[in-house]
């Protein structure tokens, strides 16, 4: 029995415009400037331009990244005409259809549908595959328009959809900040979109429900209340929701690199027998809708952040044909350890292949940040991925392995673009877990390297980075039978 | 040039760390007056 292997995985997206303006850099800056509401308004994408976007295509499969190369830019002005919504490992979903998985996540009577949304959702959910009768169920009657309008004029979000009222969210406690309606939706939202994702995953994997043991949620929200800020334990809320009965679960925090630690963790619980199926969720970032808003607005280019994201990602025991999750060469960034660039890439990327005698022309591909440059570049953040390829080719170049001149060549042939949404955890690296899965298994690449960062210093507990790594490879009974 | 000078160091995740920029201003006889780091994903 060999190292845990990666069984199967998930993407999907939520289209979701008119919830840009509860991100949290629209909802600090609406308030400001009175224009500044339309102006939003006036940029947003229409479903058919979010699903027909290159990127995302990439995100839910049909697309392979290196191809966003081959593409013209901008891609959100070269469409791809009549994408599917359905993906390889992914769907996109619409934003009505949203609202009624938020409703149907809803177990504390926060979110008011009116009768109008709940008659059109349900008809709507009823023609999905995904929507089971106790679902339908969830969505109830409704409430009478005037009677949301009352609840909005009292402090409730509204929740619009296509320029109609669908509904609203409420606080959830008179006194709590924690429990707020903008809170609420947040974390209703990671909830849903986790769960979409877990049910995509369940589609995708020749395994029942009461297989899965243990769940473990690497989203960035905070769930809890005013006496336990953060204290989670999404990923058993989200586990309730799918149906895993025979399953428990925890969340693994750790900024935006938390799926790279999250599935260390996973592998490790398989390796050491505890479990022999766990499940690595995440859910979409509310908060980050509409973060690069401004760059974008200056550009008089579409809000790039309006969709939600979520994935999921299924670890088992060694099946000799998965691809294996190396746990004897894992990259850690240590407390000791500098936080510049150089020290960061040699403890994640530089050590644990020397520590295994590989070198880094060794791996097929390099995973790292995998933000879609369309939307950070216009904001003045920069192309995260080309940057860190740039990194991880210079120690190439310091071990005398090549040219400093060959660094757009090892981009090319060890990289790839950025596609994935700037949804925090979501970027980190696992966007491509399930293109490297499948060209692992297809006998196309024999290894991939995984690396994330994280902004620890965020928090304002210390000022030191964060970061860990892990490489997947092909399975050891598939190898020696070559 | 940060000789005397009072100065704001202001760092980036993918790029330099606030405290590594804090560090050459003080080498350098400057006084850094902010040092933080900034993540912009």
């Amino acid at each position: 029995m060999g190292y845990p292997v990666v069984r199967g995985v998930a993407y999907v997206l939520a289209h979701v415009p008119d919830l840009v303006r509860y991100g949290s850099k629209p909802e600090r800056e609406i308030p400001k400037n009175p224009d500044l509401l339309s102006e939003i308004q006036d940029h947003l994408r229409d479903f058919s331009e979010a699903r027909n976007y290159p990127p995302h295509q990439v995100f839910i499969g049909n697309m392979k990244p290196e191809e966003l190369w081959e593409r013209e830019q901008p891609w959100y002005e070269n469409l791809i005409s009549g994408a599917p919504r359905f993906g390889e490992w992914g769907e996109i979903y619409t934003e009505k259809e949203f609202y009624g998985w938020l409703k149907v996540a809803d177990e504390f009577d926060l979110i008011y549908l009116t009768e109008e949304a709940a008659e059109e959702i349900e008809t709507i959910l009823s023609e999905h595959h995904l929507a089971r009768p106790e679902h339908l169920e969830k969505l109830g009657d409704g409430v009478s328009r005037e009677r949301v309008k009352e609840l909005i004029s009292g402090g409730a979000l509204a929740l619009e959809a296509e320029g109609e009222l669908m509904g609203c969210i409420v606080d959830g406690h008179d006194e709590d900040e924690n429990l707020t309606a903008d809170i609420l939706l947040e974390n209703l939202s990671t909830k849903a979109s986790g769960f979409l994702a877990v049910e995509k995953l369940m589609e995708n994997i020749d395994l029942e429900r009461e297989d899965i043991a243990f769940v473990i949620n690497s989203g960035e929200e905070g769930v809890g209340d005013r006496y336990q800020r953060g204290a989670g334990n999404l990923a058993k809320a989200i586990a309730e929701m799918n149906g895993l009965s025979s399953s428990t679960g925890a969340d693994v925090k750790a900024f935006c690199c938390a799926p790279m630690h999250a599935s260390i963790v996973a592998g490790s619980l398989i390796e050491s027998g505890v479990f022999d199926n766990v499940i690595l969720v995440g859910g979409g970032s509310l908060a980050k809708l509409g973060m690069k808003m401004q760059g974008h607005l200056s550009k008089d280019m579409p809000i790039m952040e309006d969709v939600l994201a979520g994935n999921a990602f299924l670890f088992s025991k060694d099946d000799e044909v998965n691809p294996q999750i190396r746990l004897d060469t894992i990259g850690k960034h240590d407390v000791a350890m500098a936080s510049s660039q150089q020290a960061i890439y040699s403890a994640l990327v530089d050590k644990p292949l020397q520590k295994v005698g590989l070198t880094i022309f060794d791996v097929d591909k390099y995973s790292s940040e995998l933000h879609n440059p369309e939307i950070t570049v216009p904001a003045g953040s920069g192309n995260v991925p080309h940057n860190n390829y740039r990194m991880i080719g210079s120690f190439a170049v310091k071990h005398g392995l090549m040219e400093a001149d060959e660094l757009d060549e090892f981009e090319k042939e060890y990289g790839m673009p950025g596609f994935s949404p700037t949804q925090g955890h979501i970027p980190s690296a696992l966007p491509f877990l399930g293109f490297a899965r499948d060209r692992i298994l297809k006998g196309e690449m024999k290894r991939t390297f995984f690396l994330g960062k994280g902004s620890l210093f965020l928090a304002k507990m210390s000022n030191i980075s964060d970061g860990m790594s892990f490489i997947l490879e092909a399975n050891s009974a598939s190898s020696s039978q070559d | 040039m940060f000789k005397g000078k009072k100065v704001l160091c202001i760092g980036e995740r993918d790029g330099i760390p606030g405290p590594s920029i804090e560090k050459v201003v003080e080498s350098a006889g400057g006084e850094p007056v902010l040092s933080v780091t900034q993540c912009f994903v």
